[in-house]
């Protein structure tokens, strides 16, 4: 019993550890395409242009927002394999109740 | 059909919509009412968030405020679209896990507390409060503007129809009719975009054509937009900078904190199934969040383009002000578009000049509601736009109700004062908690407090710098205790209020600002509203030495901690 626990508990560590690392990798991507291409570095990348926008402003206006949706999916479907790798996932009828 | 009958016809099905969704889908549990009885598929949850977060200052007004501060508006896009990031990341899959119907409970379990409790229901009361009232003003003045009735019997009607839903069906009505306002919404605001788009640029996709060409010449909408600017003596609309980028930065992360702070937005993640769902649909609310919150910057750049254009239609030669068009003339009827004929020559100059502009008053939300008439749209659009205009403002006041509602019948009534209500007596009082905050939000819309106009950065700066570190240290920083975090809930609070106030006045009133709303006095150019990030890392740093300082919080709350961050075992929402 007590092994069993021990295993669990440390599973449970490497799953919120790995859950932390892809947590880190995504803000820094949000940070990047929103703080940093949007705000910071506007300027020197505002003098790209693409078609008609010039990047600093697309990135502020329109593609900041193309990289959150597409960030929190990836982080949902990495964090669904963490889940299953780790196995710390719901059970299938669980919370249907 | 008139455009006024027509109105009628389309508000009118909407509402009869909202109603008849009301009368199916009635609460028969306290966990109906709470939490829609945790069986909310992720994407219809994430539909339902999307309606419950775009309010009218989505809807009618961030499109205006885009279109007259250029790049300065991106503040807007980034921060309320961000924060859902930080939301799935963050909170929303933890405090599923958690299980519980409110944020104030999830306060006062982790940090074994009432006290925690009663702090979190006064900022989410606040916080809530100042922001519904906004919704009620947009409510009777969307009534009044369409519908061409007065004020007060709009905002009679509106609240009349929260009334039926909110009250019979709590969460789960509110869910179910949010669905349907946002499918409202979303083709009242799209539908006269991409006619503007097809008219302007011969692209139908507003977010590309606001990178095309103008139809029928090889110059970019954008750089045609910068030179006319540039030509009436005003900045640049692609590089026009909101006070400075550090003041861009803090607002930005300001609103994105906010975001995710705010507890309207959080409950809805306590309906769907399981944790893995509440991660999923928070991408699928961004999703149907950014379906508007990228058509605005078009909608914004090609309104603010149509709107020179009309009052110069080729360069040097300005509009004769009596043969301006029909549209001009309606909004000139309400007051929020005026001209003044200064040199008296019969044209209407605009320039950047106050002595000799002309326009001397262009309201922003004319923007998004004048766009179907300006691009000449049938009137069932316009039509559309009058009911996507009040499908926002009533699904925002809903979620914020019941946010409210529930705060008080579950937390203060049955979670402090009267543990041992049954079941059916908390569904009673969570019934009589929402009438009484649907009539306490019906009074402020009526009677706007003076603090009205101020009451964005209030809601947004009480969920930065308070509720927001709370929940999160909550769950990854397994060592913070109850001295913590209260001591960093109100540290954050004090400083975002003393901020406010001392700039905007003692609860708005401008007399009693005790250092002026002036800019040199800004702490490191830093404007009020923008103030909430910096109450959040106050927060940080408190909670973060006063826990180092005191004792450890007991094992059974580290247990706790622990039990939240693995998503087996989740069951479903409960109170038990």
């Amino acid at each position: 019993m007590l092994v069993i626990e021990g295993n669990r508990m440390s599973q449970n560590r490497s799953y919120w550890k790995a859950n932390l690392r892809l947590v880190a990798l995504c803000l820094a991507i949000w940070f990047v395409v929103s703080y940093l291409f949007g705000i910071i570095l506007v300027e020197p990348l505002n003098k790209i242009q693409i078609g008609g926008y010039k990047l600093g402003f697309w990135f502020a206006q329109q593609g900041s927002i193309y990289v959150f949706v597409i960030l929190i999916f990836f982080y949902a479907n990495r964090m669904g394999k963490l889940d299953r790798e780790h196995g710390v996932h719901e059970d299938d009828d669980e919370g249907r109740s | 059909m008139t455009l006024q009958s027509m109105t009628y016809l389309v508000v009118g099905t909407t509402f009869a919509l909202y109603i008849g969704i009301a009368i199916w889908a009635r609460a028969g549990t306290t966990k109906d009412f709470y939490v829609a009885g945790g069986s909310v598929h992720p994407v219809a949850n994430g539909m339902a968030t999307a309606a419950d977060w775009m309010s009218a200052a989505s809807f009618i007004s961030m499109a205006g405020l885009i279109a007259f501060m250029g790049y300065g508006g991106s503040v807007f896009l980034m921060g309320w679209t961000g924060g859902y990031v930080l939301l799935a990341m963050l909170l929303a899959p933890y405090l599923r896990k958690f299980g519980k119907f409110t944020v104030p409970e999830f306060i006062g379990d982790r940090y074994y507390s009432k006290a925690a409790r009663i702090v979190a229901v006064v900022c989410l009361i606040v916080a809530s409060v100042t922001y519904v009232i906004g919704q009620m003003k947009g409510i009777g003045v969307a009534f009044s503007r369409f519908l061409e009735v007065d004020y007060d019997i709009g905002l009679t009607i509106g609240m009349g129809i929260v009334f039926v839903y909110a009250v019979m069906g709590g969460m789960k009505g509110i869910t179910y009719t949010q669905i349907a306002q946002y499918c409202v919404l979303i083709l009242a605001y799209t539908i006269p975009a991409i006619f503007i788009s097809l008219s302007l640029t011969g692209n139908p996709v507003p977010q590309l054509g606001l990178g095309s060409t103008m139809a029928g010449s090889d110059v970019f909408l954008l750089d045609r937009l910068d030179q006319v600017l540039r030509d009436l003596g005003f900045l640049e609309y692609t590089t026009n900078v909101r006070l400075s980028l550090t003041n861009m930065f803090m607002y930005t992360m300001s609103l994105m904190i906010g975001t995710a702070g705010l507890p309207h937005v959080i409950i809805r993640f306590f309906t769907v199934p399981k944790v893995k769902d509440a991660r999923s649909s928070a991408g699928w609310a961004l999703v149907f969040i950014a379906i508007l919150y990228t058509t605005a910057p078009s909608v914004a750049a090609m309104a603010r383009l149509n709107l020179i254009e009309t009052i110069e239609p080729t360069p040097g030669e300005y509009m004769v002000y009596e043969e301006r068009p029909d549209w001009v003339r309606n909004w000139e009827a309400t007051g929020l578009l005026a001209f003044e004929d200064k040199n008296g020559d019969g044209r209407i100059q605009y320039t950047a000049n106050a002595d000799t502009n002309e326009m001397v008053q262009v309201d922003r939300d004319i923007m998004v509601l004048a766009n179907p008439e300006i691009a000449g749209l049938p009137n069932w659009v316009i039509a559309l736009v009058a009911a996507g205009g009040l499908a926002a403002a009533l699904s925002t006041a809903a979620g914020l109700l019941l946010a409210i509602s529930s705060a008080i019948s579950h937390d203060l009534l049955k979670g402090v004062f009267r543990p041992d209500i049954t079941e059916k007596q908390e569904l009673r009082a969570s019934r009589i908690a929402m009438a009484g905050a649907i009539l306490l939000a019906g009074y402020l819309g009526f009677n706007p407090p003076d603090f009205a106009a101020g009451t964005v950065a209030l809601a947004f700066g009480l969920a930065a710098s308070s509720i927001f570190p709370a929940l999160m240290m909550g769950i990854f920083y397994k060592r913070m205790n109850k001295e913590g975090a209260i001591a960093g809930m109100v540290a954050g609070l004090g400083v975002t209020l003393l901020y406010v106030f001392q700039h905007k006045g003692i609860m708005f009133i401008a007399s009693t600002s005790f250092l002026g709303d002036m800019s040199p006095n800004w702490f490191l150019g830093i404007e009020p509203n923008a103030f909430g990030a910096v109450g959040a890392i106050v927060n940080f740093t408190v909670a973060f030495v006063v826990a180092k300082m005191t004792t450890a919080p007991p094992q059974e709350i580290m247990d706790l901690v622990e039990h939240i961050r693995v998503p087996a075992g989740a069951g479903a929402a409960s109170s038990h």
